[in-house]
């Protein structure tokens, strides 16, 4: 696997420098992995512009047939590429190589073939018998899965006939740039697929330009309060997928094992880096020494480490910001009386070395 | 055979263990069970093992269970008693897990998954509804009793993943020969082959060990 030393924002089907530039980083170990560009208001209007010329000239008038061949073609070549992608999301995330190999690339690679087979059959999807595209499509997605998140934004949106400019996350960019080259390799029309990185500003510019006919965003509900209010008045339509911590409920009655495989699963999957991890607990009281005792056992046996390894069940936090923010809330609950619990364990630091070269997927 | 094997051991610390209670099926009279486990006692046997009666728990008669157990433990006298549940039999994980409890209380040492003679022997999910259940047990009554999956197992990398969910779900105390134990014979040649390419770098074939 190869990672360039520095990537540009793909816009119009090519690679433009952009002005900006910044880094992104392993968080297992803090080594910059490449550099990247974060984009201006200016860079998002060209982009947001190459959509708009590619979705009135190409994309819309195309029967769905063809448009289905392209997704086809997508999302076998992120089968072939699936090695690279995983090895890729896990350095770039944090995430443990079990889950990115067999959970989030799989999944991306089926989303992309699922919404292939509905783009020329949307006459037959509920939608009346000749649905119309949108238009431009403005998307923003968190880094907690970021190639699905792509997935789940792009592949639906070019199934039914429109173009796309996506902001990936900016502690998490590395797999979208590598689909920009994997649309270049599927030979889509230029302006189809734009991708701009960079953080927040980027974001407001991308959800609140004039072109974008439609903004699509998962993430934080505090962004989304701001989108929401971003794109009020306008004749922009709007997806908002927000954060919402979920409770989990044992009753005395529950077997107690597979409650508490249900709890692990719930709160430490992809390291509780999940719009509805399981991140309350609450438990009948007749059972509440059981369950707790039993959560214990098993928390003693998970394993915290090198995101690469194949053994490793949490990996690492996404960022140093996202640690830090999970401490000052522990400590917040420390301060309101809670009580903590972790198990003696060691954390298996991540390897060393650059991992340019010491991972070849 | 217990008589022979009997005096072959003596004196080699080696433990003797024997089949009793009209194996495998289990379906005979209690008195003739009983008869039998006193007879492989009395030939020198130090461990017995027996096999529940299927066709008494299937129908809902536990306490017939139960108490069949209780007798066979009585005949045993000193020795270890091993209670088979044949899990390939009982149809679900709570009739496994219910059938493990039995044997704990009814005062079973060790609790093994089968006979080898039905076609559905060891599983890797019934040895651990097994492991919760002697790991729960000992929690509630501070007895510890042994688990055997029994047939099915046969490389050693299927063993490794059984002791891995040994460790995992009942803990360190169960890594012990005399709290966990394999029944089966083709793990052996498979264990002796690892040992040999570990040795030597080297795979050789089958022909080149024991024969069973």
């Amino acid at each position: 696997m190869d990672i360039k030393p520095s990537y540009g924002l793909f816009v119009n089907g090519e690679w433009v420098d952009g002005e900006v530039r910044n880094k992104t980083v392993n968080p297992a170990n803090e080594e910059v992995l490449a550099e990247v560009a974060w984009a201006t208001e200016s860079e998002v209007d060209s982009a947001v512009r190459a959509a708009r010329t590619a979705y009135e000239q190409v994309w819309s008038k195309m029967p769905g047939r063809d448009r289905a061949k392209y997704l086809f073609r997508i999302a076998r070549i992120i089968q072939e590429r699936a090695r690279e992608l995983a090895v890729l999301e896990s350095l770039d995330n944090g995430k443990p190589i079990r889950e990115s190999r067999d959970v989030d690339v799989p999944l991306v690679a089926a989303h992309f073939f699922y919404y292939a087979g509905w783009a020329d059959k949307l006459g037959y999807a509920g939608f009346g018998p000749d649905p119309r595209p949108i238009g431009v499509a403005g998307q923003v997605i968190p880094w907690n899965f970021p190639l699905l998140m792509l997935a789940w934004k792009i592949a639906p949106a070019l199934a039914a006939g429109n173009t796309v400019v996506l902001k990936p996350a900016e502690t998490t960019p590395l797999t979208a740039l590598v689909f920009a080259e994997i649309c270049q390799e599927a030979d889509l029309p230029p302006g189809v697929v734009n991708i701009v990185t960079g953080a927040g500003e980027t974001g407001h510019a991308l959800v609140s330009h004039p072109g974008v006919d439609k903004v699509a965003f998962t993430g934080s509900t505090e962004v989304g309060r701001a989108i929401a209010r971003a794109v009020a008045g306008t004749r922009k339509k709007v997806t908002l997928e927000l954060g919402g911590k979920a409770a989990n409920i044992v009753f005395e009655d529950a077997p107690i094992d597979q409650a508490v495989e249900g709890i692990v699963n719930g709160i430490f999957f992809n390291q509780g880096h999940v719009c509805c991890a399981g991140s309350r607990l609450l438990v009948q009281e007749s059972v509440y020494d059981e369950v707790l005792a039993a959560l214990k056992r098993r928390m003693a046996l998970l394993r915290v480490g090198d995101p690469l390894d194949k053994n490793t069940d949490i990996g690492a936090i996404n960022s140093a910001a996202q640690l830090e923010r999970i401490r000052t809330l522990s400590e917040i609950g420390s301060e309101e009386g809670a009580e903590r619990w972790s198990p003696r364990a060691s954390c298996r630091s991540a390897v060393s070395g650059s991992p340019r070269r010491s991972s070849r997927a | 055979m217990v008589p022979v094997a009997s005096e072959a051991l003596r004196g080699s610390g080696v433990h003797l263990a024997s089949v009793a209670t009209a194996f495998p099926s289990g379906q005979a009279p209690l008195e003739v069970k009983l008869a039998d486990t006193r007879a492989a006692v009395a030939a020198g046997a130090d461990e017995i093992d027996m096999v529940i009666n299927r066709g008494a728990f299937l129908a809902g008669r536990y306490q017939q269970v139960y108490d069949e157990i209780v007798a066979v433990k009585d005949a045993c006298g000193d020795a270890h008693l091993k209670v088979i549940l044949e899990t390939g039999e009982l149809a679900t994980y709570d009739n496994v897990r219910r059938a493990s409890w039995l044997a704990m209380l009814a005062g079973g040492d060790f609790i093994k998954t089968s006979t080898g003679k039905v076609p559905v022997a060891a599983t890797l999910p019934v040895t651990l509804v097994m492991l919760e259940a002697v790991r729960d047990f000992r929690a509630a009554s501070g007895r510890q009793v042994g688990v055997k999956p029994a047939g099915g197992i046969r490389t050693t990398k299927d063993a490794i993943k059984y002791l891995v969910v040994v460790n995992e779900t009942a803990g360190e105390d169960w890594l012990d020969p005399a709290w966990f134990r394999f029944g089966a014979s083709t793990l052996l040649n498979d264990l002796l082959m690892q040992r040999t390419k570990m040795t030597t770098g080297r795979y050789s074939g089958p022909d080149y060990f024991t024969v069973d």
